[in-house]
C-alpha cells in the first residue's frame, strides 16, 4: 500500500507568537518548528499501516528549505521517503494546488493530512486536495482501519461520531484518536540516523496561484487583570459571575 | 446575487451554530443588499425549516437525498445552487469543515475560516479571522468574485430578525463514494462546541473518582465537561472531552477551571471563552494571567461550596 502523508512545518505548540514588519510577517526568530501536531498522529497510523499490510510510507510538503528539518524528523520517525514542493505557498489553495498536481502524477492508495495546521489553522487543505483529485475526503478521522481494499472509519461529529466505510482511494483529515498520544514516536539514534540518507526530493513549481491574501496579523487585547476572590467567600465570584459578568 | 448560508441539524433541530451563521448572513446580505437563502438537507420537519426565517432566512431550499457524511454529493448540492451567490456562509462543524473546502476548490472560491467579524469591505471581501491557535487575529481579503467563509465557533451570536421565509423543496441524486453506516451519540451530554457554560477539571482533581462534584457543578449550570490533555492522557477522562490546543477549541461563554495550571498549549484552545475563571491552590499557576475570575484554594472545598452557592441562586 502506497500511503502519502502531507506534512505541514509549525511553530512548537509552547512557541510565543510574534510578528514583524507591521504585522505583515510571522517572526520566526528563536522559534522551534515541529511536525503539525495532527499530522503526526497520521504520520504514525500511516507507520502502523505499513507495519500491518506492507507498502511504503511517502511524506510530502509544500515549502522552501526551511522546512527541512521537520522533514528529516518524519524520516527519522520511519517514513521512507521525502518529497518537498518548492515553494512558499500563499494560502490553502495554492498548497493544494500544488500538492494535488503532484499526486495526479503519483497517484496514492490513502493520503493523510492533518484536519487543520495549528497555525494558520485554515482546515482547507485535505478537502480542497480531495475535490481536486476527485477522491471521498473524511475530515476529522478519528479512526482508521484498512484490510485489502476497503476501509472502516469513523469521524468525530458535534456530539458523536459517525462511522464510515469506504474503498481505496481517499483522502483523510487526521486528528486524535487516529493513533493515542501514548503511541506517538520518538525517534531514536538509528532512525536519525537513517534518514539522513533517505531519498528527499525536491521538485520544482510555479505559477503560485492564492485566493485569498493575507492582510496582516495582530495580537488580541491582553485581558484585564485576574479579579481574585477570597476562598472562604465563594458567594462573592457566584455574585460577581451572576451581577458582573452576567454569564450565569 | 444573494448570500447562501449552510444548515445543520441534531436529531432534527438546527444546531444554536446554524442559526449564528443565519445570523451572520443576514447582516451580510445587508451590506449586499441582497437575500439570504438557507440550504438544509438534513430532512428537518417544515416548522423546524420555518425557524430559520427568525434569524433572518428569505428562502430555504431544503434538499433531499444527502446523508449528512456525504461531502461529495452536500458538494453538488451547493455548486448546483451557487451560480449567483456571491458568499456562501458555513457554521463551524465537523461537517462543515468538510464540505466547505471541496466546494472552495469545486468553485475555485477564496475561503476564509475562524471569521470572527462581518466583512469590513464587500469589495474585496474583507474580514478578521482567529490564527495561531486564536494566538493571533489576522485580516485577509477574499479574491475571487465567490467567497465562502467558515465562522469561529460562538463569535457572532444569535439576531433575530423574524422573516417569513419560503421553503422550496429540492430533490438531489446521491452520487456518494462512501457509505455512512450510522452515528454514534456521545451518552447523553451537552456537546462541547454547542455549550454556553464549560466546567473543566485538570490533574488538581487528583483521580477520575473525583469527577463527582464537577459533573454535579456542570449539571446544575447547564454546562458541558471538559479536562486537560494529561487527564485524558491517562485515561481519566475520555478523550473528546479534551480542550487544548490538540485536543478541542472551545468558545463558550463561561469556562470554569478546576485545578488546571493553564499551559500555553491549554490557554489556546480555551481563551476564546468571553469569561474563565481558575480554581487552583497555586497562586502562581498561570492560568491566574488568563482568567477574569480566580480563587487560590483547594478544589475539595472550592467546588463543594461553588455547588452550594449556585444552589441558592436558583
Amino acid at each position: 500500500m502506497n500511503i502519502v502523508v502531507c506534512i505541514s512545518s509549525v511553530p512548537d505548540t509552547t512557541a510565543k507568537i510574534n510578528f514583524t514588519d507591521n504585522g505583515k510577517e510571522f517572526d520566526a526568530d528563536g522559534v522551534q518548528f515541529v511536525i503539525n501536531p495532527y499530522d503526526e498522529f497520521g504520520l504514525t497510523k500511516a507507520m502502523m499501516l505499513k507495519e500491518k499490510n506492507g507498502g511504503k510510507v511517502t511524506i510530502i510538503t509544500v515549502g522552501d528549505a526551511t522546512v527541512e528539518p521537520v522533514m528529516r524528523k518524519a524520516l527519522a520517525i520511519g517514513a521512507d521517503e521525502a518529497i518537498r514542493i518548492n515553494i512558499s505557498a500563499k494560502d490553502s489553495y495554492s498548497t493544494a494546488t500544488k500538492l494535488a498536481n503532484y499526486l495526479n502524477d503519483n497517484p496514492a492508495d490513502l493520503i493523510i493530512t492533518g484536519k487543520e495546521s495549528s497555525d494558520y489553522n485554515g482546515g482547507a487543505v485535505g478537502g480542497m486536495l480531495a475535490e481536486m483529485l476527485d477522491l471521498p475526503f473524511i475530515n476529522a478521522c478519528n479512526g482508521l482501519d484498512i484490510s485489502e481494499n476497503t476501509a472502516k472509519i469513523t469521524r468525530e461529529i458535534d456530539g458523536g461520531k459517525e462511522n464510515i466505510s469506504a474503498n481505496l482511494p481517499f483522502v483523510i483529515g487526521g486528528q486524535k484518536g487516529l493513533v493515542q498520544e501514548s503511541e506517538l514516536r520518538i525517534p531514536n539514534m538509528r532512525g536519525i540516523m537513517q534518514a539522513r540518507t533517505k531519498p528527499l526530493q525536491v521538485v520544482e513549481s510555479s505559477n503560485n496561484e492564492n485566493l485569498t491574501t493575507s492582510i496582516s496579523f495582530e495580537k488580541p487585547e491582553k485581558k484585564g487583570a485576574c479579579k481574585l476572590v477570597d476562598a472562604d467567600n465563594v458567594a462573592e465570584l457566584v455574585s460577581l459571575l451572576h451581577n458582573e459578568a452576567k454569564v450565569i | 446575487m444573494s448570500v447562501l448560508v449552510y444548515t445543520e441539524s441534531w436529531e432534527g433541530n438546527f444546531r444554536k451554530s446554524t442559526y449564528e451563521a443565519v445570523s451572520y448572513a443576514s447582516e451580510t446580505a445587508k451590506l449586499l443588499g441582497t437575500d439570504v437563502i438557507a440550504i438544509a438537507f438534513g430532512n428537518e420537519s417544515d416548522h423546524e425549516l420555518k425557524t430559520l426565517g427568525n434569524y433572518g432566512a428569505n428562502k430555504v431550499l431544503a434538499a433531499s437525498g444527502v446523508e449528512k457524511g456525504d461531502s461529495k454529493t452536500a458538494t453538488h448540492l451547493f455548486t448546483t445552487n451557487t451560480s449567483d451567490a456571491n458568499i456562501i456562509i458555513f457554521a463551524n462543524t465537523y461537517t462543515s469543515k468538510m464540505i466547505a473546502p471541496r466546494l472552495a476548490a469545486k468553485l475555485k472560491a477564496g475561503i476564509a475560516s475562524n471569521v470572527i467579524t462581518v466583512p469590513s469591505s464587500t469589495s474585496p471581501i474583507q474580514i478578521k479571522r482567529k490564527s495561531f491557535s486564536s494566538k493571533a487575529l489576522e485580516d485577509i481579503t477574499i479574491n475571487t468574485e465567490q467567497a465562502i467563509i467558515i465562522l469561529a465557533p460562538n463569535a457572532f451570536g444569535l439576531v433575530e430578525s423574524g422573516n417569513d421565509c419560503k421553503i422550496e423543496k429540492i430533490k438531489v441524486n446521491s452520487n456518494a463514494s462512501v457509505t455512512i453506516n450510522g452515528q454514534e451519540v456521545a451518552s447523553g451530554k451537552i456537546s462541547l462546541a454547542e455549550a454556553e457554560i464549560i466546567v473543566s477539571a485538570g490533574r488538581g482533581l487528583k483521580g477520575p473518582e473525583n469527577w463527582k462534584m464537577i459533573e454535579e457543578l456542570a449539571d446544575l449550570l447547564g454546562a458541558a465537561t471538559a479536562c486537560s490533555k494529561p487527564v485524558s492522557d491517562i485515561g481519566w477522562r475520555p478523550h473528546g472531552e479534551h480542550v487544548g490546543q490538540t485536543g478541542k477549541a472551545v468558545a463558550p461563554n463561561l469556562y470554569i477551571a478546576v485545578g488546571i495550571s493553564g499551559a500555553i498549549q491549554h490557554l489556546a484552545g480555551v481563551n476564546s471563552s468571553k469569561i474563565m475563571v481558575a480554581i487552583n491552590t497555586d497562586p502562581e499557576a498561570p492560568f491566574f494571567k488568563a482568567a477574569d475570575y480566580g480563587i487560590v484554594g483547594d478544589a475539595f472545598e472550592v467546588v463543594p461550596k461553588l455547588i452550594e452557592e449556585i444552589k441558592k441562586l436558583k
